[in-house]
């Protein structure tokens, strides 16, 4: 398994990165390094081993249905960038409707 | 519809019901509808870095009820996802959700069609955490309020087995039932406790490929899912008649326009890369805790219906629309606390207090007059308190004040007469002031009858018991003959 440029500007692009074109090159050729050195994994056979979802095993731990936060909404909004005491603002996602 | 009939919908349906827990699935904030923007939120349901889910027990026993109650299978091992997508009101960047191995699996929900009862199977339900709200209308920013941001709710995805807007109508009102009479949700599709997302494609029939499906988004009420699943269904049918192609894509339902809109942006990458997720463990069920979920099931609708029919001795229409809303089984449960007239209390909620209800369109649980009191107007009228007449009368006080009706029929003096003596002398009063009509009569034509019956419960002002009146008026003219 290998990845080629195009699939690195898509992943760049789902997670929000601008990459110039040296960076492309790079991330591709760093991307793909460490593809082959996971390839090591490929010579054990796992068909008869169940995934593994966490590495610790442990019971599912369960919270019950009681209130329990007061946290007020001035110390919530405290580190927006910008806010107007009542909502978190945030440049606008959908533009105006063109009429 | 000569050209409709050549073909058949194929539609899967995914509904998504907000549970009615005190909190939200991974931390304790309130999940209460309405509060202030921003009031019930902290570093968990914000995002903030360093911070860490801890799962709501009771989100998990909602959801197992829902899969008891549809017949799935209940995995005793499932796992928490991530999907990915950036939007500002999810501020982590990711929804925990549940994709290759949900909490329940293979189930199904049987629907009444004209055709019969049939079964529309399950996939799956998963649980996963809601999304804040984000509020673009106003000034040069959107504002988003996380309030909603990890409230619990639970997908719920049927296999593509529903075949028209009718079934799909009928799919959706049997999933409201139940979830409502289960108690975990409160199954209020306007303010969004209900959601509908659909699947449709169309075929010819008699083939079994599918066809080319697009996905339609914000059908907010029932109206809309049946409005928006014609339109589409419609729109393809148009397409392949002209030769033309359906174009896999998601569409947003616009109830205003009454169209179905493709939707651009947001859906454009759809790549949610999922992913376990790593900070919950695997969710682990024990079978005692099935066993005891199970055992404590509310009653459900069917069962509710065929009790009304045996234990009430009602009709199965009247048992069908009593029980089509847990609120409504309820009230009339309760209304049999003072009344053992259960076919009349029946008539009295179908037809007055259900009319009412939807004129007003409130949940029965709020309806104005409450059941204990309309349980006492009827037993007014089986007493012969008061006449049927008046009852309606009381009803309409009963509207605006809940006051008891023992104490308005006192007040209003209200109460039938039922002394005979009394009656007879506002019968020859009648008789004495209508010769014509007395003339008439005694020459055949009996019709006159009724306006003589009427003309004493003018006089009475309704309180003559109307089944005396029309003895003494009988005896009466027969005197005269």
């Amino acid at each position: 398994m290998s990845v080629t440029e195009q699939e690195v500007k898509r992943i760049a692009k789902l997670a929000k990165l601008k990459l110039n074109e040296n960076e492309v090159e790079k991330f591709t050729k760093d991307l793909n390094s460490i593809l082959e050195y996971m390839k090591l994994l490929n010579e054990l056979d796992t068909s008869e081993v169940e995934p593994l979802h966490h590495p610790v095993e442990s019971e599912t731990i369960f919270r019950e249905d009681e209130l329990k936060s007061k946290f007020s909404r001035e110390l919530a909004l405290k580190n927006a960038p910008k806010t107007d005491g009542e909502f978190f603002l945030v440049p606008k996602v959908i533009r105006n409707k063109a009429k | 519809m000569a050209m409709l009939k050549r073909y058949e919908a194929v539609i899967g349906l995914e509904v998504h019901a907000q549970l009615l827990t005190e909190t939200k699935l991974f931390c304790g904030c309130s999940t209460k509808f309405g509060a202030q923007p921003n009031t019930n939120i902290c570093p968990v349901c914000m995002g903030l870095p360093g911070t860490l889910p801890t799962l709501n027990k009771r989100a998990v026993e909602f959801a197992i009820r829902m899969g008891l109650a549809t017949n799935c299978r209940i995995n005793k091992r499932s796992i928490f996802a991530r999907k990915n997508y950036f939007y500002p009101d999810l501020p982590k960047g990711y929804q925990i959700s549940q994709f290759e191995e949900p909490i329940c699996e293979n189930g199904f929900v049987e629907i009444e069609t004209e055709n019969g009862s049939r079964k529309i199977r399950l996939k799956r339900i998963h649980i996963e955490e809601d999304a804040g709200k984000s509020i673009h209308d106003q000034g040069g920013f959107t504002k988003v309020d996380l309030n909603r941001s990890g409230v619990p709710l639970i997908e719920i995805v049927s296999e593509p087995d529903i075949h028209s807007t009718q079934e799909a109508s009928q799919y959706l009102k049997n999933l409201r039932q139940l979830v409502t009479y289960l108690g975990i949700c409160d199954g209020n599709m306007e303010e969004g406790s209900l959601r509908c997302d659909a699947n449709i494609s169309i075929r010819k029939k008699g083939e079994t490929a599918l066809g080319t499906r697009t996905e339609i988004k914000n059908m907010n009420s029932f109206r809309n899912v049946e409005r928006a699943l014609e339109f589409e269904i419609n729109r393809q049918i148009e397409l392949l008649e002209e030769n033309r192609t359906v174009v896999q894509e998601t569409l947003l339902w616009d109830a205003d326009k009454s169209e179905a809109r493709p939707m651009r942006g947001k859906e454009e990458s759809h790549d949610y890369r999922y992913f376990p997720e790593p900070d919950l463990m695997p969710l682990e069920i024990s079978e005692d805790w099935v066993t005891e979920i199970q055992s404590a099931l509310p009653e459900l609708p069917n069962a509710r219906k065929q009790r009304f029919i045996e234990e009430y001795q009602l009709p199965e229409y009247d048992a069908g629309v009593l029980t089509s809303e847990k609120s409504i089984a309820d009230y009339y449960e309760q209304a049999l606390t003072s009344t053992n007239n259960y076919k009349a209390l029946s008539n009295w909620v179908m037809s007055e207090a259900l009319k009412i209800a939807n004129e007003r369109k409130v949940d029965f649980s709020q309806f104005p007059i409450s059941a204990k009191n309309l349980g006492k107007l009827i037993a007014l009228v089986d007493k012969q308190v008061i006449s049927g007449k008046i009852a309606k009368e009381v009803f309409e006080d009963m509207l605006n004040s809940d006051d008891d009706p023992e104490n308005i029929v006192k007040e209003k003096n209200l109460v039938q007469i039922t002394d005979a003596s009394q009656i007879k002398i506002i019968v020859e009063r009648v008789l004495k002031d209508n010769p014509t009509q007395v003339e008439q009569y005694l020459n055949g034509k009996e019709k006159v009858f009724g306006f003589f019956v009427g003309q004493v419960m003018k006089e009475s002002r309704g309180k003559a018991n109307p089944q005396i009146v029309n003895e003494i008026l009988k005896e009466k003219l027969a005197n005269l003959r």
